[in-house]
């Protein structure tokens, strides 16, 4: 049945396999930690382009090497991405990552060190990159229905007024577009505790619902009860929620699932940085809670907006994905407007409903998908992080 | 009606969230349930600030705080109705 959203449009970035991206971004991008400097260096050379280091690459084996190929594939295949240069030490790792983009379609082209030496290499990689350049900056945007978004969500810095304000914002924003036929994403699993029976019973039936408890309690049992030193006070909670009032992961976890709004159910469960394959509707990533973490998962996963409530005020950013930051404290609104895109403070004082806050944060997200940056991308603010399953060999 | 100090997530909660900077022990604050927009008056006994909890009831050691209509805690330490619900009196029963 057609509602109020079903003719909301933005003009968006078609790419070569029908994903619709909201950023144009030509990324050199490394294989591995030692790969970041000739990265940097064609960045440098060419502009209007953007290097994403980061800090591994190196002798990971098994399900965690698994998990650097998925963020490093999805990440240049995001649709905000319009080509990437693949830099790696040697040739074979490299090239495994320029295959697994270049099923998107898109221009993608590896380059690798050894028997090169950086400065060839980033001389052949900066010719390359100028290409590229050209390539990108031709491309057009075009109109899109509202349903060809993909938008994931995960708090930051939460305390009692994201449980209150924002979290419901972006839960009432997913109530309203999810039936319109967009991508939605939540995770954090750690972050979920407390609030368990609520998300097992959000799931679509109840196989997946116990698929989901499984793979919460997996993580209970072998992370935080083989590793924890005390009740992981100032972790989760971290030191900033419990300075902005939350006391106990219960209570921040029965917050952190008001973003899921009140109708929404989820349809599957994605491994980390995996890209959803059961169709439109919302998805659970088994995710850290950190923010640059999860976030560059949701982004590799093909998610090309994120929605980001905040108590206290955290500042996060991603390099390919806009980070709409919404709060619902008054004090950090007050203190910290430069990182606050979309204020709901009204709701504290009773001065506005969740409707009217989710209607705001819809208007936001299309404003931003149409180019307006975020307060993160005006401030420079490009956590690129990958999550790290265990030591390397 | 007036900007609430305090607003409380379900009618079953003993705790509530004050959502008003620089609030002084001894407020009588008005306080909104937000589930049914029903509201009532309640003072706070300590200096309480933004996004910290007051007790709604007089709760003791061993009780489970509510919020959001569920368990968020065990009570560690008594508090009286309009006291401060932090850290120093409420801690997780997990983990």
């Amino acid at each position: 049945m057609a509602s109020k959203y079903s003719n909301l449009t933005f003009k968006g970035y078609r790419r070569e396999n029908g994903r619709v991206g909201v950023r144009n971004h030509v990324v050199i991008l490394p294989v591995d930690d030692i790969s970041n400097a000739a990265c940097e260096a064609v960045a440098n050379n060419i502009k209007g382009t953007m290097a994403l280091p980061h800090a591994y690459g190196r002798l990971q084996f098994g399900a965690d090497l698994d998990l650097h190929f998925r963020t490093m594939i999805g990440t240049g295949a995001n649709p905000n991405v319009a080509a990437v240069v693949v830099i790696g030490i040697e040739p074979g790792w490299t090239k495994r990552i320029v295959d697994g983009i270049a099923e998107t379609g898109k221009p993608v082209a590896g380059f690798s060190i050894e028997q090169n030496g950086d400065l060839k290499t980033i001389m052949d990689a900066s010719h390359k990159a100028k290409e590229f350049v050209h390539y990108a900056t031709e491309l057009q945007r075009e109109e899109c229905s509202i349903s060809e978004l993909w938008v994931s969500t995960k708090c930051g810095e939460s305390d009692t007024t994201t449980g209150l304000g924002s979290c419901p914002t972006v839960g009432n924003m997913y109530d309203k577009l999810l039936p319109e036929g967009i991508y939605g994403c939540f995770g954090e699993t750690s972050e979920i505790t407390g609030a368990e029976h609520i998300a097992k019973a959000r799931a679509i039936n109840p196989e997946l619902g116990e698929r989901w408890y499984k793979m919460w309690k997996a993580y209970q049992d072998e992370v935080i009860e083989a590793n924890k030193v005390d009740d992981l006070s100032e972790s989760q909670p971290t030191k900033g929620n419990i300075e902005g009032g939350l006391t106990t992961i219960e209570e921040k976890a029965l917050g952190n699932l008001e973003k899921i709004g009140r109708t929404s159910r989820y349809i599957d469960i994605l491994e980390p940085a995996e890209t959803p394959k059961s169709g439109k509707g919302l998805y659970f990533m088994d995710s850290s809670s950190a923010a640059a973490e999860c976030v560059t998962l949701m982004a590799a996963g093909g998610y090309v907006i994120h929605t980001f409530p905040t108590g206290q005020g955290n500042v996060i950013g991603n390099p390919i994905v806009p980070v709409i930051k919404i709060s619902a404290n008054p004090r950090t609104v007050r203190t910290m407007g430069e990182h606050v895109d979309v204020d709901v403070s009204g709701i504290l004082r009773r001065e506005m409903t969740i409707d009217q806050a989710g209607d705001a944060l819809i208007e936001n997200i299309v404003r931003t998908a149409n180019g307006r940056h975020t307060a993160a991308e005006a401030l420079g603010h490009r956590e690129f992080v990958m999550t790290k399953l265990y030591r390397s060999a | 009606m007036s900007v609430p100090q305090l607003l409380v997530h379900e009618r079953r909660d003993n705790v509530g969230v004050v959502v008003v900077e620089g609030l002084k022990a001894g407020t009588e604050m008005t306080c909104v349930v937000t589930a049914d927009n029903s509201s009532f008056t309640l003072k706070v006994i300590d200096d309480v600030p933004i996004g910290h909890k007051v007790a709604l009831t007089d709760l003791k050691a061993g009780d489970t705080a509510i919020k959001y209509g569920e368990d968020i805690g065990r009570i560690v330490a008594d508090v009286a109705k309009g006291g401060h619900v932090h850290v120093h009196n409420l801690k997780t029963k997990r983990w």
